[in-house]
């Protein structure tokens, strides 16, 4: 599959020394452009540096991604870390120790291959040769460029890549700061925004005189329509801001140039394959939809930023640190070069949240407060309801069956609210303080994803089915005046819950398994196989009735129809709500470089994704989001969690493949198809609230 | 200005980790915990306490510390997830949650271990339905609850052995 090209990162920054260093002396430290987000990527990279190098993993240091000293690797996103900067790194690793050997021999006298390594100790015929990675490491050029062609050690000799190393830096964090929210600096003062309650809202007054009386140690900075409470003690800020409402009033501004004059949709043929088969008889026309989705981080957005001698220095959990330089430079009229941006460790993020907004916010007020260290924290409510959301998103399928019981035409469109607007895409800086202190930067034009980045609201939109007549297109409801971003799996959760309800539809119409009738459309072995896998650890039975609040149900995709399998069953019942009882989950992620990583990141995705399907929806009401906190949006909390039991199929041979984001789409839709099973109707709208359920079933007896 | 040490009479005062220490009367404890005594394990993640993330122990019991006055501290004994590692009850939960690997990005887990604290001191033995029960007021965004639940009885269990 993979042809010989050098992995991305490799190609924008070709230079050795860019990527590894071994000045500190027993140390290997290595500058990657992905960040930590909790899903324990760290680890995993510095086992693949370990691993190539021979040397023992607590040796590895995997360095912050730093704009000033980093590789630029764009955003860790889309469970591209393993393949890419994964594949990068073991390259680097390859080639260090080549180049590390090679000065060896011209000093010892030896051939290169007649030395092995020994955690960084050099060794002819089992001998010491007095020589160790780190006395010849001066000698090494390390401006040579990386070479596809360096070899790497087979996989076959794995010894540290391919174990569950532990993580260090969750146990260090438990009794002790280390995210970015602990981070202080003296005479730091602490920011809290008051943010635009909807989007290009307008500041229309505030009582400043009022303010001042109530909240003597917190000062007003405002900047057109971005205005922050500024003071020494963070919770006089947190106070006043608190009670910000009473201060503070907003007005709509109509003339406001805005996505909303952008045109409804932009709609875009995905793929269309016609062989001629008329359809013989239209099966079903479903439309699955989902609500806007809130990122939900536990910790709330911060950022702390301080401007010093012309040049501002930002600390951020950002997913793409290079990018929210250019950005956060542009916003304020400064040159990139006079802009670092350091990655600190924050909360899990899930995608796009309000990571990047909070730097920009951090950036502009110390832009204001010349020379003094500025921290930014979010309250709960902005993190919930102000940062970029999930988009909503509906999935209409049209599909036909033939007379032999298959699928003979297959139709797919998609709706969605644009899925990606990082920092910088579209040319937009998509900062929602950028809005408020220039109205003119908010996007007009929102394109999706591209195919080749996997798609935003396309993803997964094209089965993995073999459909004679297969058509899928995309719409992007660009006059959505709500902000959405990428949100982990993007579009794949609701398309691939659409085609597998659908699947599941149209095996009832066929009077087929769903299972069986999956399988008769699939050609892709590896997919057959988690499938068939998945199907004998939860002892499917072909034919099952289910119904009276039991039920099982089945889900299967490949990510990005490029990355893991993954099929998954789950087991429901229903009352007033659902309950989910257990869950199946067979995988296919190639050859896994941390398996307790990998679980987590599979386990956690499929959590994550129960609690999106069962209890998620962001309320809108007139194109604004209304103000959250966790009870009036509620997720899945530890008395909702099912029993899981989860198999990997490995194959030694094959590449490792991403595995953050298999899960989501594959476990919506097993759940979706439990719960139908269940009710004896079908469920198309997400989330299967109790609320919704009620509804649906008293509509069904009307 | 605000500095603890600059206590006046009248001032409420408590046990913070084994610490004497005056209390500012306004404020919720854990903007004293953080910013104050540097104790930033105790972490802020809603302020109503709605997520559990800002746990401490208040005389032996779980407690939000985000939106708890100051002044209803007084002549009470606070204990910090700091200050945990030197108890066995501490040294176990901490042993277990590094083996289960539990928790993703951690931020929740300061909090959690807490309150599965003030669960092992009064029960040897709690079942998992009823560390659920205890853990129910706690959110994880990144689904490690499965692994959590493990680490804790886990950590009962090396509790339990004798000579642990």
């Amino acid at each position: 599959m993979s042809g010989p090209s050098l992995p991305r990162s490799l190609q924008d920054t070709p230079q050795l020394g860019r990527w590894i260093s071994f000045a500190a002396p027993g140390k290997v430290q290595v500058r990657t452009g992905k960040v930590e987000l909790g899903q324990g990527i760290l680890v995993a990279l510095a086992q693949i540096v370990a691993e190539e190098l021979e040397v023992a993993l607590e040796r590895v240091e995997v360095l912050p991604a730093d704009t000033l000293l980093s590789p630029n690797e764009g955003f860790t996103a889309g469970s591209q870390s393993i393949e890419v900067s994964g594949a990068a790194l073991r390259l680097v690793a390859a080639q260090s120790r080549r180049a590390l050997l090679r000065v060896a021999a011209t000093r010892s006298g030896h051939r290169p291959e007649e030395i092995s390594c020994h955690d960084g100790l050099l060794r002819v015929d089992g001998t010491d040769i007095g020589l160790d990675f780190w006395t010849l490491a001066p000698e090494v050029d390390w401006t040579e460029t990386i070479d596809i062609r360096t070899t790497v050690r087979p996989s076959r000799d794995y010894r540290i890549a391919g174990t569950s190393a532990r993580r260090g830096d969750v146990l260090q964090r438990l009794t002790a700061g280390g995210f970015i929210h602990d981070m202080a600096f003296d005479g730091m003062r602490h920011a809290r925004i008051v943010r635009q309650p909807f989007r290009l809202a307008r500041l229309a007054s505030i009582d400043r005189e009022r303010f001042a009386r109530r909240h003597p140690k917190v000062a007003i900075l405002q900047k057109v329509d971005f205005l922050a409470f500024v003071g020494a003690d963070e919770y006089c800020v947190h106070a006043a801001h608190d009670e910000a409402e009473a201060f503070v009033e907003w007005t709509p501004d109509p003339g406001r140039k805005s996505a909303a004059n952008a045109p409804a949709a932009v709609r875009t043929e995905v793929r269309k394959v016609q062989t001629g088969h008329p359809a013989t008889n239209s099966a079903i026309r479903a439309r699955y939809s989902r609500g806007y989705i809130a990122h939900g981080s536990i910790g709330p957005s911060c950022a702390l930023a301080h401007f010093v001698d012309d040049r501002l220095t930002v600390w951020s959990h950002s997913q793409g640190v290079f990018a929210l330089r250019d950005q956060i430079a542009a916003c304020l009229g400064l040159h990139p070069s006079n802009v670092r941006v350091i990655h600190v460790p924050g909360a899990g993020c899930y995608g796009h949240n309000g990571a990047d907004d909070a730097a920009l916010d951090a950036a502009i007020v110390a832009c204001e407060l010349k020379g003094t260290p500025v921290r930014v924290q979010w309250s709960r409510v902005d993190e919930l309801s102000r940062g970029p959301l999930g988009a909503a998103m509906a999935t209409e399928i049209e599909a036909a069956l033939g007379s032999d019981g298959s699928v003979s035409a297959w139709k797919l469109s998609v709706v969605s609210a644009p899925q990606a607007q990082r920092p910088g895409t579209g040319g937009y800086a998509n900062l929602s303080s950028a809005e408020a202190l220039d109205p003119a930067t908010a996007p007009r034009q929102v394109e999706d994803l591209p195919e080749l980045a996997g798609g935003g609201a396309s993803r997964n939109a094209t089965a993995l089915y073999d459909f004679p007549d297969h058509e899928v297109s995309v719409s992007l409801d660009t006059r959505s005046p709500i902000r959405t971003s990428s949100l982990r799996s993007l579009g794949a959760h609701l398309n691939v819950f659409a085609i597998e309800c659908a699947m599941d539809e149209l095996a009832v119409i066929a009077g087929l398994d769903p299972i069986a009738f999956r399988l008769r459309h699939l050609k892709d072995n590896r997919c057959r196989a988690v499938l068939n896998e998945v199907a004998a650890m939860s002892g499917w039975r072909p034919g099952d009735a289910g119904g009276e609040g039991h039920g099982r149900g089945v889900g299967v995709a490949r990510y990005k129809n490029k990355g893991a399998w993954l099929a998954a069953v789950a087991e429901v019942t229903v009352d007033e709500a659902v309950r989910i009882e257990r869950l199946w989950l067979c995988v296919d992620a190639g050859r896994l470089i941390n398996p307790q990583g990998a679980r987590a990141q599979i386990e956690g995705g499929a959590l994550q994704s129960a609690s999106w399907t069962l209890l998620e929806s962001v309320p809108v009401a007139e194109g604004r989001v209304l103000p959250l906190n966790w009870s009036n949006y509620p997720i899945l909390r530890f008395s909702d969690v099912p029993e899981i039991e989860t198999r990997f199929i490995i194959d030694e041979n094959e590449a490792p493949l991403g595995a953050g984001e298999a899960a989501q789409g594959p476990v919506s839709a097993a759940i979706g198809n439990a719960v139908s099973h269940a009710l004896g109707m079908r469920v198309r709208d997400l989330p299967l609230t109790r609320e919704r359920l009620t509804q649906l079933l008293l509509s069904d007896q009307a | 200005m605000t500095d603890g040490s600059h206590a006046t009479d009248g001032q409420p005062r408590c046990r913070i980790n084994d610490s004497d220490v005056a209390l500012e009367a306004d404020e919720p404890l854990l903007f004293t915990l953080r910013n104050r005594l540097g104790l930033t394990a105790v972490r802020f993640g809603c302020g109503l306490e709605q997520c559990g993330a800002c746990m401490v122990l208040i005389d032996g019991e779980a407690r939000h510390s985000c939106a708890l006055p100051a002044s209803a501290l007084d002549g009470r004994t606070v204990v910090t997830p700091e200050a945990i590692a030197g108890d066995p009850i501490g040294a176990a939960l901490l042993s277990a949650f590094e083996l289960e690997q539990a928790g993703q990005c951690g931020y929740c887990l300061a909090g959690i271990m807490m309150s599965a604290f003030a669960l092992l001191t009064r029960e040897i033995n709690p079942s998992r339905a009823r560390i659920i029960e205890v853990l129910d007021g706690h959110l994880c965004r990144c689904g490690a609850h499965i692994p959590i639940l493990r680490a804790v009885e886990r950590a009962a269990g090396m509790l339990g052995k004798p000579g642990a």
